[in-house]
Order: C-alpha cells, then sequence, then structure tokens
C-alpha cells in the first residue's frame, strides 16, 4: 500500500502547535496571505493566544471529524504550510482547507501536491463520498490548482466577500470520489 | 420520505434520563430482565445516580451515540428502550442494544418491530453500512427475532457468561445494508447502480 | 421613504416572537419526533428530543445570541391564538461581509402549505435587510425539499450552486442548493409585497 503522507514535494507530519503557532504569527502579518486564506477580517493574534487554541486542539485527541496536518518540503523538511480536513460523518463529506505561509513556496506546484495527498487520503482512507472546498473568485493560482486536481466548479454565491469596496464571489467546488476514482484508472485530466 | 421513527408496533421517542432511570429501578427488580441484559451482576442503583449518568451521556448527543425509548403506538406506553453506538466510521459499523422492560410485551413481535425501525433509522439515516449486536445464548426469543429481522449468526465468544452455575456463550450477529436492502420486507427502496430513488 | 413605523415582527396571519421557556419545549420536543419534519429542517441525523433537552438547547441558542452576536432566532405563532407554528433563523452573520444564512421550519405538517412560510420568509427579508442592513442571504435546501425550494424560487431568490451529491438520506444521495438574495434584488421586488401597518 502506499504512503498516504508522501507525495511528490511535500509530506504530512502531525499538527505540532508551538511551531504552527510561531509561524501564524508571522503569516498573519502577511495581508496577502490572509486575504487569500480567509474570508474574515483580518487580525494580529499574540503567540500564546494562538498557541493555546492549537494545544486544545492536541488535548481533545484525534476526532474521527477533523484531521490537521503540518506540511513540510521532502527536500529540506522545512515546515512551509497547513492542510485540515474536516468530516460530516453522516453524509461522509469531507471538506478541505489548505495554505502555504512561506511565499517562496507560491506557484511552484506546492498547493496541487499537498491537494492530491489530501484526495488521496480522503478517498482510500477516510472513503468518504466527496471533497469540498471554497475559493475567492480572485485567487486564480488556487483555482487553476484545484482544477488540475480534479475539482468541479459547482457554483458561486454573488458578492459574498467584501474588500477594498469591492465585492467578489466564493467559488463552490466539489469532487466526488467515483470521479477521483476515473481518473486514478483512466489517466490524469 | 419515510418515517424512520415509527413502526408497525412502536414508535421511537426521546429518552428522557429522568423518566428513564424511574423506569429501569422498576424493571431490574425483575431479575429475569436484567440476566437477559446484562452480564454484569447489576447492583439495584437508586433512581437518582442512573439518571445523572444518563443525563451526561444523552446530553452530548455524540453523533457516535443515540438513545431512545420504545413507546407502543397503540397506548403511547413506555414499554423499553434503545442505544445505537457506532463503532468506527471508516466502517460504518455500529452496536445496537435493546430491552423491553415490560413483560407483558414480550413474545409478540413488539421486539421485532423495534429492530426493524431501528434498521431503517441506522440504514437510511445514519447511513451506516453494518449493525451488529450481541446476545445471550440462553436468550433463544431475542435470537429468533433477530433473525427475523435479517441479522446473521457471525461467531460466538465462548464461555463469556457465568450463570446458574454453568457458562454460557455470547452470541455475536450481525445485518450489512445490502442485506437489509435485499430484504425487501419492511422496505420498498431499492438501491441500484445509478442510486436512483423508487418509492 | 423612510418607514418606521410598518410592523417588522406583525404579519398577516403569523407574528415573530421570542422563546416561550415554558410552553414551547413541549410542542418543539414533538416536531423533532416527527422525522419528516427534521429532515426538512437540519441535515444533521433527526433524533428525537425530549421537552428537557430543548429546553437546554433554547438556552444554548440564547446564549449564542447574546455572546456570538452572529444568530438571530424568532419563533413563529399564530396571531390568532399565539399558537407555536415553526421558527426561524439567520444565522453564520458576518458583519464585515454583510451576509448571512437564513433557515425557516413550519413544525406541523398540518401547517404546512398554508402560506405561514412565505408570510414568514417576507418579514425575515425585511428584518435582514431593512434593521440588520445586510447585503445579502443565503439558504441551503436539500433536493429533495420541494417545497423550499419552491419557496425560495417564488420569493426571487437566485440558485447559485449545486453541490452534488452532497447528502444521503433514505439510501440514496442528493444534491444541495445555494440561493442567494441581494438586497437591492429583495429591495425592487419587496415594493409588491403586502405589508401591515
Amino acid at each position: 500500500m502506499k504512503d498516504l503522507f508522501r507525495g511528490e514535494l511535500v509530506r504530512f507530519t502531525m499538527e505540532e502547535p508551538e511551531l504552527r503557532a510561531k509561524s501564524e504569527v508571522r503569516w498573519q502579518r502577511d495581508t496577502e496571505f490572509h486575504r487569500l486564506a480567509d474570508g474574515d477580517p483580518a487580525r494580529l493574534t499574540s503567540e500564546k493566544k494562538i498557541r493555546e487554541w492549537f494545544d486544545k486542539q492536541a488535548e481533545d485527541g484525534p476526532q474521527p471529524k477533523r484531521y490537521s496536518f503540518s506540511v513540510r518540503t521532502l527536500a529540506d523538511d522545512k515546515y512551509i504550510g497547513f492542510l485540515g480536513v474536516w468530516v460530516d460523518l453522516i453524509h461522509s463529506e469531507a471538506w478541505v482547507g489548505l495554505a502555504i505561509g512561506e511565499r517562496e513556496f507560491w506557484s511552484h506546484g506546492y498547493g496541487t501536491d499537498m491537494m492530491k495527498l489530501c484526495l488521496q487520503y480522503v478517498f482510500t482512507e477516510l472513503c468518504v463520498e466527496r471533497l469540498s472546498l471554497g475559493v475567492h473568485e480572485y485567487n486564480l493560482r488556487a483555482l487553476r490548482s484545484y482544477e488540475k486536481c480534479g475539482f468541479r466548479l459547482e457554483g458561486r454565491t454573488r458578492k459574498d466577500v467584501l474588500r477594498e469596496g469591492r465585492r467578489t464571489d466564493t467559488l463552490w467546488m466539489g469532487i466526488l470520489r467515483e470521479e477521483w476514482l476515473q481518473m486514478q484508472n483512466g489517466g490524469q485530466k | 420520505m419515510k418515517d424512520v421513527f415509527t413502526g408497525k408496533l412502536v414508535r421511537l421517542s426521546a429518552f428522557d434520563p429522568a423518566e428513564m432511570s424511574k423506569a429501569y429501578t422498576r424493571w431490574n427488580l425483575n431479575s429475569e430482565y436484567f440476566r437477559l441484559l446484562s452480564s454484569s451482576a447489576r447492583p439495584l442503583k437508586s433512581a437518582k445516580s442512573e439518571a445523572k449518568w444518563l443525563e451526561e451521556e444523552v446530553a452530548k448527543m455524540s453523533l457516535a451515540s443515540y438513545f431512545f425509548s420504545i413507546r407502543t403506538l397503540a397506548e403511547d406506553k413506555l414499554i423499553g428502550d434503545l442505544g445505537l453506538d457506532v463503532v468506527g466510521w471508516a466502517g460504518r459499523d455500529a452496536f445496537v442494544g435493546l430491552g423491553i422492560g415490560e413483560t407483558e410485551y414480550w413474545g409478540k413481535g413488539y421486539g421485532t418491530d423495534v429492530m426493524n425501525v431501528l434498521l431503517r433509522f441506522a440504514f437510511t439515516e445514519l447511513n451506516l453500512r453494518r449493525v451488529s449486536l450481541s446476545v445471550f445464548e440462553y436468550n433463544p426469543r431475542a435470537i429468533r427475532s433477530y433473525e427475523k429481522s435479517g441479522f446473521r449468526h457471525e461467531g460466538h465468544v465462548r464461555n463469556a457468561l457465568n450463570r446458574e452455575g454453568r457458562r454460557w456463550d455470547a452470541v455475536y450477529m450481525g445485518i450489512l445494508r445490502e442485506e437489509w436492502l435485499g430484504l425487501g420486507t419492511d422496505t420498498d427502496i431499492v438501491l441500484d447502480r445509478d442510486h436512483e430513488h423508487r418509492n | 421613504m423612510f418607514d418606521i413605523q410598518t410592523q417588522l415582527f406583525e404579519g398577516q396571519d403569523i407574528r415573530f416572537g421570542p422563546i416561550d421557556h415554558e410552553k414551547d419545549p413541549e410542542i418543539e420536543s414533538r416536531w423533532t419526533h416527527d422525522s419528516e419534519f427534521m429532515r426538512l429542517v437540519e441535515t444533521g441525523p433527526a433524533r428525537p428530543m425530549s421537552a428537557a433537552m430543548v429546553r437546554k438547547q433554547y438556552e444554548k441558542l440564547e446564549k449564542q445570541v447574546e455572546e456570538d452576536k452572529d444568530l438571530y432566532h424568532f419563533m413563529i405563532r399564530a396571531r390568532a391564538d399565539d399558537r407555536l407554528i415553526g421558527k426561524v433563523s439567520i444565522y453564520w452573520i458576518e458583519w464585515a461581509n454583510g451576509n448571512a444564512y437564513l433557515r425557516i421550519g413550519i413544525g406541523a405538517a398540518d401547517d404546512r402549505r398554508k402560506g405561514y412560510g412565505t408570510q414568514a420568509l417576507r418579514m425575515l427579508l425585511r428584518f435582514a435587510f431593512a434593521e440588520l442592513n445586510l447585503f445579502r442571504l443565503t439558504a441551503a435546501v436539500p433536493e429533495y425539499n420541494e417545497g423550499a425550494l419552491a419557496l425560495f424560487r417564488k420569493s426571487g431568490f437566485v440558485q447559485e450552486v449545486c453541490r452534488r451529491k452532497s447528502l444521503e438520506r433514505d439510501g440514496r444521495r442528493w444534491d444541495l442548493y445555494l440561493f442567494g438574495l441581494l438586497n437591492d434584488e429583495w429591495r425592487d421586488q419587496a415594493r409588491a409585497w403586502p405589508e401591515r401597518k
């Protein structure tokens, strides 16, 4: 069986509260990073507060409805970002959110590699029926990456984000298990 | 959509710890009742201590645990209770335990009706893929009832119990979703390749 | 036109009201025993709740309204006799973006298809757009909920997203639609809707 946590550029490791908090406190200062990743107003939180939040998650222990990974490069074992999966256990639907905090790793295929690893994990280990995500319409890089991975655009909630005086849409994407399986068997899109 | 709480003789209703602990106290006085249900020598707990523990469990509203009380359709009488615990989400398997405390409802098809309702709930609302149970070998009435609902024998845990001077096996039974759908008895859902809903 | 007189909480046959902690739990407990109702209003698994459990839920709800400030919740009552008919909420409010989700439920099967949902929705829209000043509202509706689909479509909501096969119920998978309505779209239509002064 494949190594579920090793891709071509990155590997998944466990969430490390101290490292994540130290990195988040830096990343949150990068406005572009925040506005690509989130829809709520930017804020600056203390490392202590962030650390407490992740410590609490770690304390709760493994939960069937939430999976958090740290992402490290295979080349230098550098911590570059994170990926989180939330599972609706009854309907067998998972949601993914990922972010690369270290800018120099944008646009070099790292995000796509992370997402491919995630797809393999959710469909062959968690055995969910579909994986969903939301993305800002102005995040073209992410949009292209997700399309490459096989996500289909399922619609857009119009003008639901307001920034710099401008309203943009949130794009909703999804991939079904049978679609992903077909991609594995019949070759890439 | 079908009503997933109602059968032909009974309905599943809310589990109210205060009401249930009083009922348990009464039912547990009947040693036959708790010997059919429980493997341990059960202390006769006070209604109050039972209620507190139950209250905490029920209040959690965990996706992995479901508590129901069983009431008759005819008179809305509380006759027993039912619990379902998801064992693992990847395998979508759950353990069920049911007990009818009012003995005049034994041997009349009430247990089978409860189980049929439960299976519909498990397979069409929780979307589980199998339901499991264990039953004592000296409870042939329950074993027959479960067989009628479609459960298959999967094994014995030998000599698991010690009662009345001898050892007894615990019998393990299970039913798969495909098997339940295939029964066609209490259900008019047919799952075909395209997951088309026919009613 | 600066209209501060038109009643926000009084409709034609229904009114919005707060939770009645004494009387409502028993009635809402009964609704939770109706799996058809639960499957229309909830995507989570239907589970019957005792009045005591409902009472606890109400407390959690009011706490959330008070502390998180991202939720508004009203009970729907008949104007004639104050009978509890249903409930509405505006939830997941994002103030910076001006958007929120909404949900309506009419508890008893006999009370459905009587126009109460339409009246409740109109009142809710007015509250959301003219009192909370939200920019847009979203409603999530499973494809099997024909009543809700019809209600939102005729109220001017646009079907924006089809989350394919997101729900599993009754042995098959179903699509989940997201409908959206913008403030000025509401305003254009609302002029034609009857109001209670």
